[in-house]
């Protein structure tokens, strides 16, 4: 049987049905996980897609880590299981305190929308198992909120644990030592701001979006296997 | 007793603050060069009950912590009046 993977959608998720078509590109067989779910029972990994969950008010992500699937994203991650955000999934994990720091407003106040170049720096985690560290991926970002901040310790911290897992050729969002995407200290909870789904046909430009993708799809396989 | 709250939320020293910054970089435009450190925020208002101003303004700064600020990036500040603020409604 294929990996399962769940698909959080948010009132005003905007991205998950391109997720599920990825993910299934990726080899994967995914659905959609309305956030008043309390159980994500049955599935190997999740994945909180991108758009503007309830709305982006006060903050982006602020109000969905309430969101009674929450719980369960929190308890299965606990469980070792693999979680990713990515764009505003990654914020939504930030204010849930999943991941460390914070993203905040871009510098300039600029809105980036385009197809960038990042490097995986860590290839331990559960988006890039078996990536080998310096492959350059051409994604594109799309978001206002992206810049990536954190304390010294905590940037110290993530190096060291080697949740830095992605990093812009190109900065261009402000975000601190160019970070594009960072782990949990387990490698299992992964945030991104640059979009995989949106990078996984050659009619969109790049696949290389296919290459995490296949990589969350192993690593929920070898999770399921352990 | 009921209480009239005002929660100021700002980011962090340190963090950068692109509105503010922006903001203060058109001010001499409009005559206002004498203006320095623009700092961008928001501000919250709620009315609440409490038995005494102690108990308001720690509910009110718990609801601050908990949702009103990501205290990662942002402090704030809590104003508390046991008589409506200016600008309030009724």
């Amino acid at each position: 049987m294929s990996v399962r993977v769940g698909v959080v959608v948010f009132p005003g998720t905007n991205c998950e049905h391109d997720t599920v078509a990825a993910l299934e590109r990726a080899g994967a067989s995914a659905a959609l996980v309305w956030h008043t779910a309390e159980s994500l029972e049955g599935f190997d990994a999740v994945v909180l897609p991108g758009g503007f969950a309830h709305g982006d008010y006060l903050r982006p992500g602020a109000i969905a880590r309430f969101s009674p699937v929450m719980g369960a994203v929190a308890r299965f991650a606990a469980a070792g299981g693999p979680v990713i955000g990515i764009c505003n999934g990654f914020q939504v994990l930030t204010e849930a305190g999943l991941l460390p720091g914070a993203l905040v407003k871009n510098r300039g106040l600029r809105f980036v929308c385009m197809p960038v170049d990042v490097r995986v720096e860590s290839g331990s985690s559960a988006l890039t198992a078996g990536v080998a560290p310096g492959t350059v991926l051409r994604i594109p970002v799309n978001h206002f909120s992206g810049s990536y901040v954190c304390d010294d310790r905590t940037l110290r911290d993530l190096w060291d644990w080697g949740g830095v897992v992605l990093r812009y050729v190109e900065n261009p969002n402000g975000s601190v030592d160019d970070i594009a995407g960072v782990a949990n200290a387990e490698g299992n909870v992964v945030g991104l701001m640059p979009h995989p789904e949106r990078a996984s046909d050659t009619l969109l430009g790049s696949v290389d979006g296919l290459v995490l993708l296949r990589a969350l799809v192993a690593t929920a396989a070898g999770v399921r296997a352990a | 007793m009921r209480f009239s709250a005002r929660v100021e939320v700002r980011l962090r020293k340190g963090i950068a603050d692109p509105e503010g910054a922006t903001i203060e970089r058109a001010l001499p435009a409009l005559g206002f060069d004498d203006v320095r450190d623009v700092r961008a925020g928001r501000a919250f208002r709620f009315e609440l009950e409490a038995p005494d101003e102690e108990a308001a303004r720690r509910r009110a700064e718990q609801l601050a912590a908990r949702l009103l600020a990501n205290p990662v990036i942002e402090d704030t500040e809590v104003e508390l009046r046991t008589t409506p603020l200016p600008g309030a409604d009724g």
